[in-house]
């Protein structure tokens, strides 16, 4: 009987993306062994989310309501995430691989003296034993995983698991969580936030993804790649090549440092494919790679591929896209 | 202001694919005669360390836990002009998870004294974790930032700049406090200095060894590892490049957008 606690994201019913991801891969491991799936919520306030987690598969969720739990705050998490996890008692703790979930998971895992596995592809039971898999060497492997520990805290990789379905009607047990936290706690706060401005689609969730790396050479040549995607309705990615320069937003950065994204088309220019960027985007359904040097990694990924200056190619490359899917 | 930064040395990660091999006992990819660099992200530590330095004074140390020929990243780190470098070499240590390995580094933080910053890479090039700068925060009691691009000195506290997924904070904490470090146009490591690395040459390193450490031994080593690896693969990649022919630029540019609508992907 594998005990699944997935720590719920956002505020919303239908609750958010990585959340619907994290249920769906709770209810599957728990299903195969008859466990259940619980949840933990963090608010300052009563929100839908609860509502929304029975709906998609919880069957309870332990509720902690703090005003210190108003955002995220690491010290905070992990003392309340501590105190839920003591009360729920799973044998495995799923939590997103966001920002959050990657400084939190760490931290919890050594409080509970658990098992960690961050950066989850897969995981299933296996009789009693419960397996993860995740890539290794950028990507170069596949690693499966057996906890020789429980619990042992998991993150999950956004994108790689089948989200939850509603089940209209469904409803379940909510346990109140009665935390102890003290403000004395706090050790780190955010002063100031800054969001770049996302123009179109977001990286993560386009269906078309233009990137750009160390061979556009600047910053220019990004806007026609922008136009580009704006044609196909995609988003602009880059490389860390290009995030580094500082020709574009750290957060526009596709691999192991930024964003996973796993679009039907994936358009790699100038960027020679290391494979810390591979990490990233090798889940792409069609991958076209432009790049002048034939034996450039990212060749070895593409499905389809142009070698050449992306200069002389390009401009025609939008003229053409812009016909078809005007046509 | 003491710095230590946290390196680790490993192959390097940019080899074409036919050189990397995995062992199938050991399911760890194979050395043979590659090359060895310091991960990527740990570079970029040193890089922010050396800053900091700059700015505020102070001194930074090298910590790298590894094989003897560590000694050669830590080398590489004082040719960057880090001050000081200590290295931690047993080989029944080197079979530590990553629990193992923050008790380790946590032990010789601690025989170094604990500084007012530890700064660790974000992601181990190699494993591919993005665990350590927590798990030493843990170990070492210590507050903890992760995926941070800059360290500024504010009021006696430390002002750094997190990324996000969509941009980034400015997070205030005070010192002792460990940091991750994240890649960004203000901290690309610096090339070094010949006379730099002619100093690093002659500098004395200590080594130290389990019994310096007054390590728990149930906490190192294989047998306390929390996760078994039960298999490793190299996937398969099913994709032939097809590559697009053409007399011109503009001819080749027109049969990849043709070739686009005919799969159906625009």
């Amino acid at each position: 009987m594998t005990d699944v606690l997935i720590v719920a994201g956002g505020q919303g019913n239908p609750p958010s993306q990585n959340t619907l991801e994290l249920l769906g891969a709770a209810r599957r491991l728990a299903d195969a062994t008859q466990g259940r799936v619980k949840a933990a919520v963090l608010e300052s306030a009563p929100t839908p989310l609860t509502a929304g987690l029975f709906g998609y598969g919880a069957d309870q969720v332990f509720r902690a309501e703090h005003p210190l739990l108003n955002g995220y705050q690491g010290d905070v998490y992990v003392a309340a995430l501590s105190q839920i996890a003591a009360q729920a008692a799973p044998q495995v703790i799923l939590l997103a691989d966001d920002s959050c979930g990657k400084e939190v998971a760490p931290r919890l895992a050594h409080r509970l003296n658990a098992g960690l596995v961050t950066e989850v592809l897969a995981v299933e039971g296996d009789g009693p034993a419960v397996l993860f898999r995740r890539q290794m060497y950028g990507g170069r492997t596949i690693a499966t995983l057996a906890a020789q520990r429980f619990p042992v805290v998991a993150t999950v990789k956004p994108r790689t698991m089948t989200p939850a379905s509603e089940l209209a009607g469904r409803t379940g047990e909510e346990i109140a969580v009665a935390l102890t936290l003290e403000a004395s706690l706090v050790r780190t706060k955010v002063v100031q936030k800054v969001a770049e401005e996302v123009r179109g689609v977001k990286l993560e969730n386009a269906r078309v993804v233009v990137s750009g790396g160390r061979g556009l050479k600047g910053p220019e040549p990004f806007k026609q790649l922008e136009e580009l995607a704006q044609i196909l309705r995609g988003a602009v990615g880059a490389s860390r090549a290009a995030t580094d320069a500082g020709w574009v937003p750290a957060s526009w950065q596709v691999g192991q440092t930024g964003k996973t994204v796993s679009p039907d088309l994936y358009i790699a220019v100038g960027i020679s494919g290391a494979t810390q960027h591979l990490a990233g985007m090798t889940g792409s359904k069609t991958i076209v790679a432009i790049n002048t040097d034939p034996d450039a990694p990212i060749f070895k990924v593409a499905h389809l591929g142009i070698v050449g200056d992306y200069k002389a190619i390009l401009p025609k490359l939008l003229e053409k896209c812009r016909d078809l899917t005007q046509g | 202001m003491h710095t230590i930064v946290c390196i680790k040395q490993i192959i390097d990660p940019e080899i074409p694919a036919d050189q990397f091999k995995l062992d199938a006992s050991t399911k760890r990819q194979v050395r043979g005669g590659l090359s060895l660099v310091i991960s990527a992200y740990d570079q970029n530590a040193l890089e922010v360390a050396l800053q900091l330095r700059e700015k505020v004074g102070g001194k930074v140390t090298a910590l790298c836990l590894g094989e003897s020929g560590a000694m050669g990243a830590i080398k590489t780190a004082l040719g960057m002009a880090v001050d000081e470098g200590v290295l931690v070499s047993d080989p029944p240590l080197l079979e530590s998870d990553p629990f193992g390995v923050v008790h380790i580094l946590a032990k010789a933080i601690q025989k170094i004294g604990v500084p007012d910053l530890v700064l660790t890479g974000c992601v181990s090039g190699d494993t591919g974790d993005k665990v350590m700068g927590p798990l030493i925060a843990e170990e070492l009691g210590l507050p903890c930032v992760t995926f941070v691009s800059k360290v500024e000195v504010k009021d006696g506290k430390a002002l750094v700049r997190r990324i996000v997924e969509d941009g980034y904070e400015l997070v205030e904490a005070a010192f002792p406090l460990v940091v991750s470090i994240i890649s960004d146009d203000s901290n690309v490591p610096r090339y070094s200095k010949l006379k730099d690395i002619m100093v690093a040459a002659k500098k004395q390193v200590p080594t130290w060894k389990t019994a310096d450490l007054g390590l728990d031994g149930e906490r190192v080593g294989a047998g306390a590892a929390r996760l078994q690896m039960r298999d490793v693969s190299i996937p398969e990649r099913d994709s032939k490049c097809e590559i697009l022919d053409g007399e011109t630029p503009e001819e080749r540019a027109e049969r990849l957008a043709l070739r686009l609508r005919e799969l159906k992907v625009i």
